[in-house]
């Protein structure tokens, strides 16, 4: 039991953290550094440009995407190398945010199902930054029920019509590709009808709304169809087989190990290291205390069991289920610490301004955001059904929609 | 990245499991659980005999000298399996004191015993209510004598020796406490066993009237020497715990695919879902707070208080989820005495607190990481 690197793997990083050194932009790091929750911002510019230009940069030296063959942009380079990159990569990864869904859903479903020649064209356009893709799965009536999805896909000769509603959608504003599934047949069953495509953003009738958010933000949108065309080539699988389609870029997305999760306690913890109370240092308090004990070891033990994956993976194995934890055991203490913080400031507790407070109203803010922590990228509920079902192999649930033909699944509950 | 046991390790751990499957099934666990034995004799001579009680001793001590990361997986079986041996006792407290405080002799004398099986050990710290600390310390030590009360003492009335805790001074120092062994056969020493939430574990008052005892590592050395032990033996019953988590949930896993209601199996429904998925990823959060811990004591690292802290927390969170929900899931039949559930409650609610219990670690997990975090 030991914490180092193989010989291959100490050259690898060697080489990974030299090439870093020689090419990061280090103007940024202070400010990347301070960013630790929630969306990245930088003061005087935007991310997408910043982050385009370190994607092109680490095109060039051959580390965007770096897992993905060399034919589509990548390096060829085992997981456990590109683990090694994140860890060496270290705050200049937050500049690749807007490129994650591309190279973690979209870039990989592609490589899955597409054909040699869109793979080819595409998949090293996406790897160096050129192209930023988004993933329109989520609607307002299929959420965790994704394939209760209701856009519409209707052949018309060698092309699909498209009209309906997405909603939900990271970086649309700024995506050049969009990976679409939709529902081509409404007469069968609802897993049965869906189809995937990928399609140009700029598309006529392709309109992108932002929403805005409980927690004041505007970081998703809905994004509308309207008798948008999309040519039958760049249909992914069969028609019909959409939702198998969807597993595989939905199975890319779980495996993102050691894209570690915040959890808010190191911020947490020199908040009460440092906030003075009418009866002391807020972590004399043995209440206090208590919470910051167990907030402790969950975060030592996500941290660790990011560790057990990465283990896994130097061995060449394919990682346990426990890194499913990630996300509900991160998404809740978040929630709990801002309310918490938030608790000891008193009647303070409650303003936002910056100059206000010790904490500088980023328990606030973590606050607002967090419910979407639990919320995005699968409910604290689908999460526990996950677990249950495929780690624990617990049945699933009775399905009362299964066999009935989609079009005849009840819209209202009254 | 190697954070995880060896093959070899791994091997030793299924051979432990398989052993105790066979000797020590839900059955023999009971014989305890009802009085009709101390501990289980057998058991004891067949952990002997496999080599698991020595198995961090070193060779020239009469163990295995295999080390503590497989000690850790041989916990975690014994945890999995509710061991009703004084495994935790002997060899996470007495073994442990004597391999960091004691003198070639005490070595000699008692780890070679231990190791065979033939010597129960013990280590004798509290006074009463309350967690550890110098000042809860009463018990007299003069002139190689000890006067005063021990209680609880785990397996206590079934142990050979005992490291005693006796107060040598009255400074209000550390300082003042001074560690002892103590020959339990030897005279002096009244024993009377206590009832206890888990009885497949004893524990014991001793009395110690002008005992002869001698001491084990300098005087005054006994405060540093047993936040040590403590420490070791936090990692190690933590596995225990783990152990034992991971069987609790097992089983309210296993009660949920076969226990049908209303028509379909109860882990169908997502309310049973649900607390099961939660056991999980508490069961998870401490195994990998344990396999740190473990790292941590088979390395000998500085970073071993604070792992150590976190592994108990961690741990002792995790088997009592687990153990409680666990007759939850099983409704009115975990609630009998015929289901195994209520064992794995009541071991995860005494070991919960032997050792000190959770608010005291959670107390020394902050005190530590603010140490680490000021140095």
């Amino acid at each position: 039991m030991n914490f180092d690197d193989t010989p291959q793997e100490a050259e690898f990083r060697a080489t990974a953290r030299k090439w870093i050194g020689a090419n990061a932009p280090k103007k940024y790091e202070a400010e990347l550094s301070k960013s630790s929750l929630g969306r990245i911002r930088l003061e005087k510019e935007e991310i997408v440009d910043v982050g385009k230009a370190w994607q092109k940069k680490k095109a060039e030296g051959g580390w965007a995407c770096l897992h993905w063959p060399k034919e589509y942009g990548g390096r060829g380079a085992t997981p456990i190398e590109k683990v090694i990159w994140q860890q060496e990569e270290g705050v200049y990864g937050k500049l690749t945010q807007p490129f994650q869904i591309g190279e973690g859903m979209c870039g990989p479903t592609v490589m899955a199902f597409g054909s040699e020649e869109h793979k080819r064209h595409y998949l090293p356009k996406l790897a160096s930054g050129e192209h930023i893709w988004c993933q329109l799965f989520s609607e307002p009536a299929g959420g965790s029920d994704v394939a209760g999805l209701r856009t519409r896909a209707e052949k018309k000769g060698d092309n699909w019509i498209i009209n309906g509603q997405k909603i939900w959608t990271s970086g649309a504003h700024y995506s050049d590709y969009g990976l679409l599934i939709t529902r081509t047949d409404p007469n069968v069953p609802k897993h049965k009808g869906l189809t995937m495509f990928f399609l140009d953003m700029k598309s006529k009738g392709v309109e992108v709304r932002p929403i805005k958010q409980a927690n004041g933000m505007q970081e998703f949108n809905e994004v509308y169809f309207t008798d948008v065309v999309i040519p039958d080539s760049q249909r992914l699988g069969a028609v019909g087989d959409g939702w198998n389609v969807s597993l595989t870029t939905l199975m890319n997305e779980r495996m993102s190990i050691g894209s570690r999760l915040a959890t808010g306690f190191p911020e947490m913890f020199e908040f009460c290291s440092n906030l003075m109370t009418e009866d002391g240092l807020a972590i004399d308090d043995p209440a206090t205390r208590s919470k910051l004990a167990n907030w402790a070891v969950k975060a030592s033990g996500l941290k660790y069991t990011s560790y057990r994956a990465i283990s896994s993976l130097s061995k060449g194995e394919r990682p346990g289920p426990e890194n499913s934890i990630g996300k509900l055991v991160s998404g809740t203490m978040l929630q709990d610490i801002a309310t918490y913080a938030m608790d000891l400031e008193g009647a303070a507790g409650a303003l936002t301004g910056a100059d206000e407070e010790a904490a500088s109203g980023q328990f606030q803010q973590m606050l607002l955001s967090s419910p979407s922590m639990r919320i995005a990228g699968g409910t604290d509920e689908i999460l526990r059904n996950i677990i249950a079902e495929r780690v624990l192999g617990l049945p699933g649930d009775i399905r009362v929609d299964k066999d009935v033909p989609f079009n005849k699944i009840p819209t209202k509950g009254r | 990245m190697n954070f995880d046991f060896s093959d070899e390790q791994k091997q030793m751990r299924d051979a432990a499991r398989k052993f105790l499957a066979e000797k020590c099934p839900p059955k023999a666990v009971r014989e305890v659980l009802e009085g009709r034995a101390t501990y289980d004799k057998a058991l004891w001579a067949g952990l002997a005999e496999m080599g698991f009680l020595g198995v961090a001793i070193p060779e020239q001590f009469g163990g295995a000298g295999a080390g503590h990361l497989e000690l850790c997986v041989i916990a975690e079986e014994m945890g999995r399996a509710l061991a009703p041996v004084p495994f935790s006792s002997t060899v996470y407290l007495a073994a442990e004191a004597l391999l960091l405080a004691g003198s070639d002799e005490q070595k000699q004398k008692w780890l070679p015993k231990i190791a065979s099986g033939e010597a129960i050990g013990t280590l004798a710290l509290f006074e009463g209510k309350g967690n550890p600390s110098p000042q809860a310390i009463k018990l007299q030590a003069s002139g190689g004598t000890l006067n005063g009360v021990k209680k609880p003492v785990p397996d206590g009335a079934i142990a050979d020796f005992a490291v005693v805790a006796a107060r040598t001074g009255s400074t209000g120092r550390d300082a003042d406490i001074s560690l002892f062994l103590v020959d339990l056969k030897a005279g002096g020493v009244d024993v009377r066993s206590l009832t206890n939430i888990d009885p497949t574990h004893g524990q014991a008052e001793l009395t110690f009237k002008n005992c002869k005892a001698e001491p084990l590592a300098a005087a005054g050395d006994g405060w540093g020497i047993l936040t040590q032990v403590l420490d070791r033996a936090a990692v190690l019953m933590a596995f225990e715990q783990v152990g034992g988590s991971d069987r609790a949930l097992e089983m309210g896993r296993d009660y949920a695919l076969d226990r049908i209601a209303f028509g379909r199996p109860i882990g169908s429904f997502q309310a049973v879902k649900h607390i099961l998925a939660d056991m999980y990823v508490s069961a998870t959060l401490a195994r990998s707070n344990c396999y740190y811990g473990a790292w941590a004591l088979s390395t000998n690292a500085s970073e071993l208080p604070e792992a150590a802290a976190a592994a108990r927390i961690s741990a002792t969170q995790a088997f009592q989820h687990c153990s409680k929900n666990n007759i939850q899931v099983h409704g009115g039949m975990g609630f009998t005495w015929e289901f195994d559930c209520h064992m794995y409650y009541r071991r995860a609610n005494a070991t919960a607190v032997t050792l000190g219990s959770l608010s005291y670690w959670e107390d020394q997990l902050i005190d530590r990481m603010r140490k680490k975090n000021a140095a």
